[in-house]
């Protein structure tokens, strides 16, 4: 019995470096086919371009233009979020009111609604008779939906919900005896937001903005049926990418992607980075700051 | 809009932060989130029921349906698969490069789906990619094919599932599959009987999280399809392309049975979330 099972084992070894369990086996081969050789496809075929190409496609006027729309109107969406998403997720953690449940519900919605459905509805909200478009054309001539405006719109409508929820956990679990505190040492309500909430609030505020902001920057789906997609107007980067396909420009549209890809990777970095900050502030406020 | 509230509540009795925080936070929420998806029920019954049954008959919505389900039925699975996998080989597990693996099956999320649908394209274009040859030689069609649009899905939807288990793995311990292999059960009848089960939950979230977003995904699907109507079109393509002919209702309608999904989505995550006792998540589908 015992030398036929080293024999059966000795037919057949895996190499040393291969002996891993089935279940680490299928995630590699998942991980290569499904990542690494698609981002490998990329990055070869961007290195084949060539350094000084590479940068006068990536440079471009257009696709300057198309930054300028995407990483800018982004800014601005994050921006925004960042603001309102603090009062609502005080709204959410601090305060009692009908409806607060509803509320919270309704916070998850861009992320469960598919963006083609997000941009068909904002698109007909915002159109020159829609419910919000027609009052904003009559009382003010502000044309929303296919301009700037209305990208900036399908941006802010896809990145609301990150602030929110990076910020209601550590607002729920901030101690209510340092607002006391402050409160006893004579502090004013405007002074405890400010030196005590606000500071501690800060990683988490900063994490879901980032977050927000990265997602507004990748944002096809509802972005492209908002905009009229003319270049240097309202045309996004990933909208060129797009275009530039179709008109068999290969080489731009590496390198365009590359470029995303580049700050996807980057802004992966900053989000952690804010993220192991939150952490260790939670841990330690004293070093944390 | 916050300054005009302001003197607003300067010239009445002044209201307190706890008023007026709630009344900006739903002012906001309402006209960024609630009023768009109302536009869409009321879109869709604009001109009453009969149109929108009526809608149901285009041959090319049904197609449309058809594509969506059958990527989602390959993308789900495989994509269970993996998560399962890599939650057992990572959680519960420390080794140099942990948070670097975890940071790279979260990618897809933070890469704009038309990266990745780029990335394909790259891959497997018979005429550009690097494949190419390949892919046309064995006769094998990737790009403009639903393979390619399947293969999209299963990329932007594979972290949801590994993401969701890996956590909860990490949080149960050891002992109950120690004392199972002791007891003589092989690996496999461990992870049937004891880790699966321990995990159920996240599993059942994950499925959810992943249909939903599979259902949905535009981006990257768009780049690979060619978006050839009756062909190549997903319900979302179907959607953008509706709307870009003027043919508003149809584009409504199928909006309609989208949105219903992903508010069904919604619905059953939150049930979920109840079930698992009241653990409050929230990610990212779409």
């Amino acid at each position: 019995m015992a030398p036929a099972l080293s024999a059966r084992r000795r037919g057949f070894t895996w190499p040393s470096w291969l002996q891993l369990s089935w279940s680490w086996r299928i995630t590699w081969l998942y991980l290569a086919l499904v990542l690494f050789l698609p981002l490998g496809a990329l990055a070869l075929k961007a290195a084949a371009v060539g350094p000084s190409q590479f940068w006068q496609l990536a440079t471009s006027p257009e696709a300057l233009a198309t930054y300028r729309i995407s990483f800018g109107l982004a800014f601005v969406a994050a921006l925004l979020n960042g603001v309102f998403g603090l009062v609502i997720a005080w709204a959410l953690v601090r305060c009692s009111f009908p409806g607060r449940r509803l509320l919270d519900s309704l916070i998850d919605l861009p992320f469960a609604l598919p963006t083609a459905v997000a941009g068909l509805a904002l698109a007909a909200i915002y159109s020159t008779n829609g419910w919000l478009g027609a009052p904003l054309a009559a009382l003010f001539g502000i044309k929303v939906s296919f301009t700037w405006l209305g990208v900036a719109i399908a941006m802010v409508f896809i990145s609301l919900p990150f602030v929110v929820r990076s910020v209601e956990p550590v607002l729920e679990a901030l101690e209510h005896d340092q607002e006391e505190a402050a409160w006893c040492l004579g502090a004013t309500p405007r002074q405890t937001l400010t030196k005590v909430v606000l500071p501690q609030l800060m990683p988490a505020i900063l994490a879901g903005v980032a977050q927000g902001y990265s997602r507004a920057v990748g944002e096809y789906g509802s972005v492209v049926m908002i905009s009229s997609n003319v270049p240097f107007r309202d045309l996004i980067t990933p909208t060129l990418i797009i275009q530039k396909l179709e008109e068999y420009d290969f080489a731009s549209a590496t390198v365009i992607g590359m470029v995303m890809l580049m700050f996807s990777l980057l802004s992966l970095l900053v989000i952690n980075g804010l993220q192991v900050w939150g952490r260790n502030w939670e841990a330690n406020p004293a070093q944390g700051a | 809009m916050r300054s005009l509230l302001r003197s607003f509540s300067k010239a009445l009795p002044r209201p307190s932060a706890a008023v007026l925080i709630p009344l900006i936070a739903c002012l906001y929420v309402g006209v960024i989130i609630v009023l768009p998806a109302l536009e869409v029920v009321s879109g869709a019954f604009a001109k009453g029921l009969k149109p929108f049954i009526e809608n149901f008959q285009s041959e090319e919505l049904r197609s449309a349906v058809l594509l969506t389900l059958r990527c989602t039925l390959i993308a789900v699975p495989a994509n269970t698969i993996f998560g399962l996998a890599a939650a057992t080989a990572i959680a519960r597990r420390q080794f140099p490069g942990k948070a670097l693996l975890l940071s790279v099956i979260d990618l897809p999320f933070s890469i704009s789906p038309v990266v990745v649908g780029l990335m394909l394209v790259l891959l497997y274009s018979p005429t550009n990619g690097l494949f190419g040859g390949i892919v046309s030689s064995l006769g094998w069609q990737i790009i403009f094919s639903w393979p390619g649009m399947a293969l999209a899905t299963v990329i932007v939807t594979f972290p949801f599932m590994a993401r969701e288990v890996i956590p909860l793995l990490e949080e149960e311990g050891w002992d109950q599959e120690e004392a199972a292999r002791t007891l003589g059960a092989s690996d496999w009848q461990v992870f049937w009987k004891v880790t699966l089960p321990s995990v159920r939950w996240a599993v059942v979230y994950g499925l959810i999280l992943t249909t939903a977003r599979a259902l949905g995904e535009f981006g990257a699907v768009a780049v690979v399809s060619g978006n050839i109507a009756g062909q190549t079109q997903t319900l979302p393509l179907f959607i953008e392309d509706a709307y870009k002919q003027y043919d508003t209702e149809l584009a409504y309608g199928a909006a309609l049975i989208l949105g219903g999904v992903g508010l069904v989505s919604l619905l059953l995550k939150l049930v979920v979330e109840q079930l698992m006792g009241g653990v409050k998540e929230s990610k990212p589908i779409n």
